[in-house]
């Protein structure tokens, strides 16, 4: 990526050094190279780091800090590393736990989410203003101020790193963010249909149901993505609440060990990083353009 | 957004729109009463997952933990405690005394320190790069969509990858220094320390910023800037003139989601220097300082949390009323521009 964006850069001023153009391409102008530029420092500026993990996942560890720019000293030893458990490390149970717990949220948000955010694109009703209040701020709620009372709740009823103690709080900021989305996805639906449908006979559930729900789909799909990138990044209540069986995968990276006291086995770190981000990066790739729909419309950090 | 959509309607039915509303209203009767049903359940979610912690943190804030005093010595065992806990965070108090230093009690004005300082710095930051980059992105050129693209990776990566990568390329040894040719050891320096943690941040936000930024600009009519143009305005001239006043409202909207997000900040720092960079405390931010309080004890823990909880809807509270962020229309007209 990065090689590519300075690729056009170097073409930019390749040909704006090369003066005078025969072809009738628009010419070169200040402000053109200018753009392009700025194109190229962003790119690297996204891609950098990005790039650099996954060089050093590839990386011997002997060379961790051996610091040359591009890919040398390949190996796949880090991967394999990552999914060893010999040193107290389970990658992959934690990977499993995140996909489950981000699997439930998502499903519970949506679930509860959908009914609201219709009603509240859709309806008129009291309470509404008040409603719509409360959820922007629990949107806004810091995290932390769960934490010390269900901790103590937790420890109290023996739930505490079970399964239900990490979802359960996960709907906290899933279930704002889902019906801050789907509302606007709602409120962008062509409701003529829904309204011709009730004059057709449909009750307004079978409306929803038959006329609506197919027409979110691709709504839902976008904010079911949204909700679980938010859950699969979840750290500071995971931290906490979970035990070694059901440790998400950020915790487990948090934590992981090498295989020489105090000296963080960086190389391992960046492969398991390298696994646990390139499905998001997929996920991005293919739905830019809805994600950023649903990211600016909620407002709302994953 | 929800609350665009109630804005948008209410206001039809307030100002224009006559005819419409009233058909509508007749054509589903009982409307009400749906609208309360559907949202019944999010209610009661949310009183679960959200309420009833808040109340219960309120409540054990009052109540004293078990432990020894640290004024006296001997062992209490719970019971009222008054404002003893919020004293004992906001005017540092340990019983009667104030808390000697290196007690827990005095480090919450350095907690706020740091979380107030990462917050105006990496705000700061990401207005102003995330505004080069929109300004960028508005543009047409190809490859659009690719750069779009890029521009989430960053927000993609899990803040605790994001960390341990960062917390790596500011080793000693890494690559930071390598480019820099310099032997900086960021995590032990009380600054250095607080500015790596600074960039992280602004480099997993600041494409966020910019998106939010970037949807601003998009609903600004080309048109405007044709006609200044034949006027005579010079490019800066067009950017504070037009640009600055019509992108003005989305931007505080970004601020003010950025501002209460980094104000609970606790991933990136946690994990990139254990809890706190420099002598140990120089990223502790009211997050970090929380976590850690829950060890030592519940119920002032609980107290801290909900001084945090209050210091941020503060904040969002004087956003709104002092700078006119103004959520709900910024958030319509985008969604009309954008989705």
């Amino acid at each position: 990526m990065a090689s590519t964006t300075a690729g056009a850069t170097g073409a930019a001023t390749r040909s704006s050094s090369d003066a005078v153009p025969v072809y009738s391409k628009p010419a070169v102008t200040w402000a053109g190279v200018r753009k392009y530029i700025g194109i190229a420092v962003i790119a690297i500026f996204c891609l950098g780091p990005f790039y650099w993990m996954v060089v050093m996942a590839f990386r011997e560890v002997g060379y961790t800090f051996d610091n040359t720019l591009y890919p040398t000293h390949v190996t796949l030893d880090n991967f394999r590393a990552a999914f060893s458990t010999q040193l107290g490390n389970h990658f992959g149970r934690a990977l499993a736990n995140s996909f489950f717990i981000g699997l439930c949220t998502t499903v519970i948000a949506i679930l509860f989410g959908i009914f609201a955010a219709y009603a509240l694109a859709r309806l008129q009703f009291r309470g509404k203003f008040v409603i719509l209040g409360i959820i922007l701020g629990a949107s806004m709620f810091p995290g932390v101020a769960l934490l010390s009372p269900l901790f103590q709740l937790f420890t109290n009823i023996g739930w505490q790193g079970t399964y239900q103690a990490l979802i359960l709080p996960d709907i906290s900021f899933a279930l704002p963010l889902t019906i801050y989305t789907l509302t606007a996805f709602f409120a962008e639906m062509p409701w003529e249909l829904e309204e011709a449908a009730t004059v057709d006979g449909c009750s307004p559930g079978q409306a929803f149901r038959k006329v609506i729900l197919p027409l979110a789909a691709p709504g839902l799909f976008t904010t079911a993505i949204l909700a679980f990138i938010a859950s699969w990044n979840e750290y500071l209540l995971a931290s906490e609440l979970s035990s070694e069986r059901t440790q998400p995968v950020t915790v487990a990276i948090a934590n992981f060990t090498g295989s020489v006291p105090h000296e963080e086995p960086y190389t391992t770190v960046m492969a398991a990083g390298t696994i646990v981000t390139i499905p998001l990066i997929i996920l991005v790739l293919v739905l830019q353009r809805r994600i950023v729909a649903g990211l600016t419309a909620g407002g709302v950090k994953g | 957004m929800t609350v665009t959509s109630g804005v948008a309607t209410g206001e039809a039915a307030r100002a224009g729109a006559p005819g419409r509303q009233p058909k509508r209203k007749s054509l589903h009767a009982g409307e009400g009463r749906r609208g309360t049903l559907l949202v019944l359940p999010t209610i009661i979610a949310l009183a679960v997952v959200i309420g009833y912690p808040i109340v219960r943190a309120i409540v054990m804030s009052f109540q004293k933990d078990a432990g020894l005093d640290p004024a006296t010595g001997l062992f209490v065992s719970g019971g009222n405690a008054g404002f003893s806990n919020y004293t004992h965070w906001l005017l540092q108090k340990c019983g009667d005394v104030k808390c000697p230093p290196g007690t827990l009690g005095s480090q919450f004005w350095p907690a706020m320190f740091n979380t107030v300082f990462l917050t105006v710095i990496t705000v700061a930051f990401e207005v102003v790069l995330g505004m080069a980059f929109a300004l960028v992105m508005n543009g047409a050129f190809r490859g659009r969509s690719l750069l779009r693209a890029s521009v989430l990776v960053p927000w993609a990566i899990p803040t605790a990858v994001t960390a341990k990568l960062w917390a790596f390329m500011f080793a000693t040894a890494g690559v930071v220094n390598a480019i820099l040719h310099r032997q900086i050891i960021w995590g032990s320096g009380e600054w250095t320390s607080r500015f790596a943690v600074a960039i992280a941040d602004i480099w997993k936000t600041t494409p966020f910023m910019a998106l939010l930024i970037l949807a601003g600009l998009q609903i600004i009519p080309g048109e405007v800037y044709e006609a200044a143009r034949v006027d005579g305005a010079s490019a800066w001239q067009r950017f504070t003139q037009i640009t600055l006043p019509l992108v003005r409202p989305a931007l505080m909207v970004a601020v003010l989601f950025r501002t209460l997000d980094v104000l609970r900040i606790f991933d990136l720092p946690q994990i990139m220097f254990q809890g706190g960079g420099g002598s140990g405390n120089a990223t502790t931010t009211l997050s970090i300082r929380v976590d850690k309080q829950i060890r030592a004890g519940f119920n002032s823990a609980a107290a801290l949390s909900t001084i945090t909880f209050v210091f941020i809807f503060l904040v969002a509270y004087l956003f709104v009323k002092v700078l006119g962020a103004n959520v709900i229309q910024t958030q319509q007209a985008q969604q009309k521009g954008t989705i």
